[in-house]
């Protein structure tokens, strides 16, 4: 029933850059040695590894050390909030979280358990109608025994982008640690980790045409941070684990083809968006999902009253078009998303999700037949739900 | 070329999973669908036909045949609907059979609104039922040639405009063939036990489950012999069942059994097996498969339950929509909330609920009826 479907979904994840995969490949076959052997084949890994970290320093303006390798960005997210988090009470007592309302669940769920089962107390930043936490709520909410904000830079449902170094200034003056989860930035925004002026910053490499499986967490030189995953002394005793070393190579490859052409990208993608925006909120009882203007230059997301989510997305796909209610949610999970409520929305507004969210295969034409094709989707998914209602 | 697209609710489990398979080998263009129910909350893993792993099973087979594959979230559905008539039945003095509502307003309805949104001409599912089409005819429901896994008595309450979207692949088949199929086609299958149990019980005894949902049905009242002496205690009218001889506590020279229960007394009238039973029922509005109700009187088989026998019966449509059905032999355990379904030859005529004998009021249609009126 479902041909080949044009794909709306590279938030969720791209296709691997065929640049990518060449660069990866010799570290499956010939190079396949460990980075911890002493032995030559062990010095070639270790090479392709710190080459590795040295292309990512160099392309997020901070020093190779102050990168560790993950498994991907709710590693990252999981390591910097449990790491920080018991690493700042250990050393000045600080038993408080100050977490945003609008938090990927790597970063919610963690801060959540934390709450739950190591004591600590969970605050949360309020968020206005875009989505958007505000430096003067950080200002207000920040208490001495705050052990760690964290602040998503650029939100996976709705699009929009926070002003981070803002609140990177207020937290650095107050001395308190700051988070974010940037893994839907790289590929649309010029990152640069010492400009912002962050403690933590996770990344992931297959939201830029890089392998799943593979991420970084920043750590500033002179961060506390416990280990979470303890083992052999990997990542200066950081993170244990043999290094994944093709994928490791491959995002730093992804990385640096994505962020060289990022203002290019960013341009096409804009107007592409731009369009797409436009075109939608003529359908009536939608809304657009975010800020207009501050968010993601590939990400157009809405919400369209009266329609089931996940049944929009099914008559999508069997129309052929790939796209996504904002989070990944297969089993159908009834539950409407907070980050949607957060922002004020109504839950007869916030079950309608649709993200649609454009990469560098996306075509004009592509767009214009997910545009054409829509209204009647809606039409369609709006009958099947006044059917129970 | 395609003979049409076709939904299959599958469920990971093998029939569903070779129901899908047979129809993309007779040349429909098959797409998967699996409900997701309702559960109680933290019992999820244990849904009889959702759990997580039967879901990954689903998806497995799906990516085996290569047809789409989506999950249906029917769980706010499934509570309002089939939960709450559950709920219902019992308040009113019934044994309700939630599956009745499940096929005719969530499978049939809900999912099949689905299949046809998304383009479908036809929904199939993997129950053990056989149908048959003829230009200008209703669609006509027939019991499957495997009579043990004969899944008619819950189907009884499909109409045509649902049978003529309706497949039912296995109808011809017996289960061993069924079996052999999906060894044959090498379909993984969940290892779910066959079980008669309610899915949403996962697992629970009903009784429990009304414990927490209808607390005010759980009420401590007398129970009652068929000359209306009290004779005991029961421990709230909901945890009994028309026919339920253990559980009672009632120490008897003959083996006591549930006749009635008075919902307006709060009694359970027990006797002995002789008083149990009767040969008379009348039914709620009947749904007639065809649409239509007959017009005279007629002889039948009929079914009480979904695991009883069939027994011959004499059919009478009532002017309302009811109908009235005597039994050559007297049946045992006749129970309100449950469905009568009404077969010629093996064909599905129809099917209603069973009235309480309470709405009777001038007939010796059971026994305990009498009794009951002489105690008030």
């Amino acid at each position: 029933m479902t041909p080949a479907a044009r794909y709306f979904d590279y938030a969720a994840t791209t296709p691997l850059n065929p640049r990518v995969w060449a660069a990866m490949q010799p570290y499956f076959e010939a190079e396949f040695g460990n980075p911890s052997s002493v032995h030559a084949y062990g010095q070639r890994a270790e090479a392709a590894v710190e080459n590795a970290r040295g292309r990512l320093a160099a392309a997020l303006g901070c020093q190779p050390e102050e990168l560790l390798f993950t498994s991907g960005g709710t590693e990252g997210n999981n390591l910097a909030l449990r790491g920080a988090a018991l690493a700042a009470r250990r050393q000045r007592g600080a038993n408080r979280l100050l977490v945003s309302l609008v938090e990927h669940p790597a970063v919610a769920r963690t801060a959540q358990q934390l709450a739950a089962e190591f004591g600590f107390e969970l605050a949360h930043l309020p968020v206005d109608e875009y989505g958007i936490v505000h430096p003067k709520d950080v200002a207000r909410l920040l208490t001495p025994d705050t052990a760690l904000v964290s602040v998503i830079l650029a939100n996976n449902e709705v699009g929009t982008i926070n002003p981070i170094a803002e609140i990177a200034a207020i937290c650095r003056e107050r001395g308190i640690l700051l988070h974010s989860d940037a893994i839907q930035a790289p590929a649309h925004l010029s990152l640069n980790v010492t400009e912002l002026g962050i403690d933590l910053l996770s990344l992931g490499a297959h939201k830029l045409y890089g392998p799943k499986g593979v991420g970084l967490l920043y750590v500033r030189a002179g961060t506390p941070l416990l280990p979470t995953q303890t083992g052999g002394g990997h990542e200066a005793g950081l993170r244990a684990g043999t290094h994944n070393v093709p994928y490791i190579v491959g995002m730093a490859e992804a990385f640096d083809l994505a962020q060289a052409e990022v203002d290019q990208s960013a341009r096409r993608l804009t107007s592409l968006r731009d369009h797409v925006i436009a075109s939608i909120m003529q359908i009536p009882d939608s809304k657009l999902t975010g800020h207009p203007s501050q968010r993601l230059a590939n990400h157009a997301s809405f919400v369209f009253k009266g329609v089931d989510g996940n049944a929009l997305l099914m008559l999508l796909d069997a129309a052929g078009f790939a796209c996504s209610s904002g989070s990944a949610c297969k089993t159908g999970d009834p539950q409407p998303s907070e980050v949607l409520l957060a922002m004020g929305l109504a839950p007869e507004w916030a079950a309608g999700s649709l993200r649609i969210t454009l990469g560098k295969h996306t075509t004009q034409a592509d767009v214009d037949a997910l545009l054409a094709a829509l209204p009647s989707l809606i039409e369609r998914a709006r009958m099947l739900e006044g059917a129970f209602r | 070329m395609s003979k049409g697209k076709v939904v299959v609710a599958m469920s990971g489990g093998v029939d569903s999973s070779v129901a899908a398979a047979l129809l993309q080998q007779q040349g429909y263009e098959v797409t998967g669908m699996m409900l997701r129910l309702w559960s109680e909350p933290g019992r999820e893993a244990s849904n009889r036909c959702c759990t997580p792993a039967a879901m990954s099973v689903a998806r497995r087979v799906a990516g085996q045949l290569g047809i789409p594959f989506y999950a249906i979230n029917a769980q706010d559905a499934f509570r309002e609907i089939v939960v709450q008539s559950f709920l219902d039945g019992y308040a009113a003095g019934g044994t309700p059979n939630p599956c009745l509502a499940c096929n005719r307003q969530i499978r049939w309805e809900y999912l099949l609104n689905r299949a046809l949104a998304l383009g479908a001409d036809y929904m199939a599912t993997g129950h053990y039922v056989r149908l048959t089409r003829n230009p200008g005819e209703p669609v006509r429901l027939f019991e499957a040639v495997d009579s043990h896994k004969d899944q008619s008595y819950v189907l009884h309450v499909l109409n045509q405009a649902k049978l003529q979207h309706a497949l039912f692949p296995l109808g011809e088949l017996t289960k061993p063939q069924v079996r052999a199929i999906a060894a044959e086609l090498k379909l993984p299958a969940a290892t779910s036990k066959e079980s008669m149990d309610l899915c949403f019980l996962a697992g629970q005894d009903y009784r429990d489950f009304l414990h927490r949902y209808q607390p005010q049905l759980i009420q401590p009242g007398e129970i009652v012999n068929t000359a209306g002496q009290p004779i005991g205690q029961h421990e709230g009218l909901a945890n009994y069942t028309i026919g339920q001889r253990k559980g009672l506590g009632i120490p008897a020279a003959h083996p006591l059994y549930v006749i009635a229960k008075d919902m307006t007394s709060n009694q359970l009238i027990v006797g002995t097996q002789d008083e149990l039973g009767g040969t008379q029922l009348t039914t709620e509005p009947v749904h007639w498969v065809s649409g239509h109700a007959p017009a005279v009187p007629f002889d039948a088989e009929v079914k009480i339950r979904y695991s009883a026998r069939k027994a011959p019966a004499r059919v009478t449509p009532l002017a309302d929509g009811r109908a009235e059905l005597e039994f050559a032999q007297p049946l045992r355990d006749i129970t309100p909330g449950q469905a009568a379904v009404v077969y010629v030859n093996g064909e599905v005529l129809g099917g209603a609920l069973i009235s309480a004998p309470a709405a009777v009021e001038d007939s010796n249609k059971y026994a305990i009826s009498f009794a009951a009126d002489e105690h008030r």
